[in-house]
């Protein structure tokens, strides 16, 4: 090597510690601002009492329940909606044919959909056209559209990694192809459900430019799935945003919206270790 | 091909499912067509790009200029990839190349995790740190540069793990062999490595460039949201998407159908894009 | 279908009773022909050994037995296939029972990654069998007749996927036998196993005689002169499988009619 090539790589290498510095510093500065604000903000009243002037005092309950009941409708949907195309794309029809293309050319373009745009659709389908106003149901049903393509996708890797020789053995006992479905390949692609359902649960919970024209504003406790709700997100958006004074609130709920998405992610290599460890025995 | 009953019905629900899935991004996109005709129609498209400014509670004869909101989009997409392209590449070939084996591990969890945190978090994050930070050199603070950094920062993540995974991906026998004719490391990453991996990088800055453009609370919660089309950093600005988050909420009639026109512009703009994709990489346009 | 001369005709097997008989059975993969214009009548209750170099169309020929070409896309036969002289390509025929009365045991042994006990249920059930007694009885039953039950009998409920290789191939043919087929494929079901479990599921195959209509393709000649009725030797010829020549065991190996078979059984060719 010469001289000003070792002089080139030491420059680069220069380089590439100063952005791994700045990233990893801004990485932590923000975790330090938001740890340091936040934790302090997080009790066990804090997640049981209900939202009072306007969010400034109180807890976050009624929040909470209002996020779960829109993944809870969002899950409810999609789950069924995902994993039945997953399985007609790589089950049913064969592999290249135009309609698989088709609708996986479709799913691409949904999945690069930004979320306003869902916000906007949401808003007048489902709040409007189908008649179901500001609501749970509008922002789940909305959501669920979101989780779609990744939850399809992540399943359908699933399904393809099952190996023939469950179709085949299936097959050759002569058991009906909705038996080796549910039996057989279902368990089989359950990782890939697991993955997809934790991308998805992931999106859903962080997502707030859909929700505030699909399931609202409210903070009070709702009463049915027809009631508006406030998500986890948009009550972070609303405290900072419109709120004077909301500042520590929206700190703390922000800390409890990054803790939930550390529990799922843990959960769910969790789950997929123990299942993958207990399939791979010798 | 097989005549047992349960299966026929399990092929309909399926088919069913299929078809659902397919068929939303059809009913989003014909239901912006339809929302966004009546503005379209009697506004004209020419009366979008040149008005005297952005009037729509109106109705017809209100004035519908989107150019300050398509600048705003153009100027913080533009000046966060400025930032987040070098950084993210950079990232990419530090973990590949330039860090030890553990610090490289470690590095790109950290990625991981920022590409994970809420658009909303980094909104609010930029609002009540970074934005009084600005104000302190230049008022008021919520500017272009304060959408343009936390925007450079929500989508370093897709750019540094996407090229990151293009390098991965060049085989072996690329590096054995400039190993073998005695090439040092940065004429290796420079005229191998990169070259090699361009159009899966190019690939990855494309989808962050998508997903910079279709943000909205981050730069809704940063920028000002003020209808100008800016001339410095420090200037206020909106985007498309802060626009019809900002508007929605009490647009009627005429204003919502324009508010439809705005995000019809997006959508074509991120189709744009997508269809880059398509071109660069075979894969699907998939994270 | 062509209408080729059919020496089979005049085959004394014509005067058995045949459980199996195919005429000018042919199996193309888009423009290929994996196997071609085939003629060969299987007599109930014997076991016939199917040989040959690989890739002439012997697997193939076992797959259009139960309709499981039906699973590979672009796979076209022609001719017919009569079991118990029903034709099985007629349409409207019920495949799934049709796979029920002819079981097919694989090369790489193939228990679903259940508990054992879930691997003989489940294809019970499927077929009719709901009451959890008469569950338990068959399972026992089917697990006694491939010599499994003594080994297996305290873990059931444990994962199919711990046995090994031998006992998960006798978990298969169990499977199998539990749905009490009329005809058991077998495609190379020893190949893939060490010579002591081998020769355990060989045992097993060889007492299948009698109460089963037994298909093995064997790549292991000496497999076939100890265990088979009758020995069919295909071959790849014009690039298509055919049959070269179908004869009584003992005959085959010691006065083979075709140079073909000549050559394979004294090992100068295949």
């Amino acid at each position: 090597m010469n001289r000003s090539s070792v002089k080139a790589d030491r420059t680069a290498t220069f380089l590439c510690w100063i952005v791994a510095f700045a990233v990893t510093g801004t990485f932590f500065w923000i975790l330090w601002d938001l740890l340091g604000h936040g934790f302090k903000g997080i009790s066990w009243s804090f997640l049981t009492t209900q939202p009072r002037d306007a969010g400034r005092s109180g807890g976050i309950s009624s929040v909470l329940v209002s996020t779960s009941l829109i993944l809870g409708v969002c899950l409810g949907v999609a789950i069924p909606t995902g994993v039945g195309t997953a399985a007609f794309l790589s089950e049913w029809i064969p592999r290249k044919s135009r309609v698989g293309r088709w609708i996986r050319r479709s799913l691409d373009l949904l999945a690069a959909v930004p979320s306003i745009v869902f916000g906007l659709f949401g808003a007048v389908f489902f709040g409007e056209v189908l008649g179901f106003g500001f609501s749970i149901l509008s922002g789940g049903l909305t959501l669920a559209l979101m989780v779609l393509p990744i939850l399809i996708r992540a399943t359908e890797a699933g399904f393809r990694s099952a190996s023939e020789e469950l179709r085949l053995g299936g097959a050759a006992l002569g058991l009906r192809r909705a038996t080796i479905l549910r039996h057989l390949l279902l368990p089989a692609a359950s990782h890939g459900i697991v993955v997809g359902l934790v991308l998805g649960v992931g999106r859903a919970l962080a997502e707030t430019a859909a929700l505030i024209f699909t399931s609202g504003y409210v903070t009070r406790m709702p009463s049915s799935l027809l009631d508006s709700g406030r998500s986890i997100s948009v009550h972070i958006y609303d405290l900072a945003m419109n709120v004077p004074g909301g500042e520590a609130n929206a700190y703390a709920t922000a800390v409890v919206l990054i803790l939930l998405l550390i529990l799922i992610n843990s959960l769910a290599s969790w789950a997929t270790q123990t299942w993958l460890g207990g399939r791979s025995l010798p | 091909m097989s005549p047992s009953r349960g299966d026929r019905w399990l092929a309909g629900a399926l088919g069913l499912a299929a078809a659902l899935a397919g068929g939303a991004i059809v009913l989003i996109l014909a239901f912006l067509v339809i929302e966004a005709w009546p503005a379209l129609r009697q506004v004209g498209l020419s009366r979008f790009l040149g008005d005297s400014g952005w009037l729509p509670a109106a109705g017809p004869d209100g004035n519908f200029n989107l150019v300050p909101m398509l600048a705003g989009t153009v100027a913080v997409t533009a000046g966060a990839m400025l930032l987040a392209v070098p950084a993210g590449v950079i990232s990419a070939i530090f973990c590949r190349y330039y860090a030890p084996l553990g610090v490289s591990h470690i590095y790109r969890r950290l990625i991981e995790v920022l590409a994970g945190i809420p658009s909303v978090v980094y909104g609010f994050w930029g609002l009540v740190v970074l934005v009084p930070w600005i104000t302190r050199f230049r008022p008021p603070g919520q500017s272009l540069l304060a959408g343009a950094l936390i925007l450079a920062l929500m989508v370093l993540p897709t750019v540094a793990l996407l090229a990151e995974s293009a390098l991965r991906s060049l085989p072996r026998s690329y590096f054995e062999g400039a190993a073998a004719l005695g090439l040092g490391r940065f004429t290796t990453v420079r005229s191998l490595a990169l070259p090699a991996a361009a159009p899966g990088i190019g690939a990855g800055c494309v989808l962050a460039t998508a997903r910079a453009l279709g943000e909205t609370m981050a730069v809704l919660m940063v920028c000002g949201n003020v209808v100008q089309v800016p001339t410095s950093f420090f200037d206020p600005i909106r985007t498309l998407t802060a626009n019809i988050a900002l508007e929605m909420a009490y647009a009627t009639q005429f204003h919502r159908s324009a508010l439809f026109v705005s995000g019809l512009a997006l959508m074509g703009l991120v189709g744009l894009l997508i269809s880059a994709v398509e071109r660069l990489s075979p894969k699907p346009a998939y994270e | 279908m062509s209408a080729s001369p059919r020496e089979t005709l005049d085959s004394p097997q014509k005067l058995q009773d045949a459980c199996i008989s195919t005429e000018g059975l042919s199996v193309s993969y888009a423009k290929s022909y994996a196997l071609r214009d085939l003629h060969l009548e299987i007599p109930r209750g014997s076991i016939t050994a199917l040989v040959g170099p690989s890739g002439c169309g012997k697997s193939s020929f076992l797959k259009t037995l139960n309709r499981l070409t039906d699973l590979i896309t672009g796979c076209r036969v022609t001719g017919s296939v009569r079991l118990d002289g029903e034709d099985i390509y007629q349409s409207g025929f019920d495949v799934l029972s049709l796979r029920r009365r002819v079981g097919m045991i694989f090369q790489k042994p193939n228990p679903f990654p259940l508990s054992i006990r879930r691997n003989l249920t489940l294809p019970l059930e499927e077929h009719g069998t709901q009451d959890s007694a008469a569950l338990a009885a068959k399972t026992e039953a089917a697990l006694r007749d491939v010599g499994l039950w003594d080994e297996v009998k305290d873990r059931l409920d444990s994962s199919a996927m711990i046995l090994s290789g031998g006992q998960q191939q006798r978990l298969c043919i169990a499977r199998a036998l539990a749905l009490g087929p009329e005809v058991v494929l077998l495609d190379e079901p020893c190949s893939a196993l060490d010579p002591l479990s081998s020769a355990v599921v060989e045992d097993l195959i060889a007492s299948l005689r009698e109460s089963y209509t037994v298909i093995i393709v064997t790549h292991n000649l000496s497999q076939a002169r100890r265990i088979a009725d009758q020995t069919a030797l295909f071959w790849l010829e014009n690039g298509a499988g055919t049959l070269i020549e179908t004869a009584p065991t003992e005959q085959f190996f010691s006065q083979p009619q075709h140079r073909l078979t000549k050559e394979y059984v004294s090992g100068a060719r295949g």
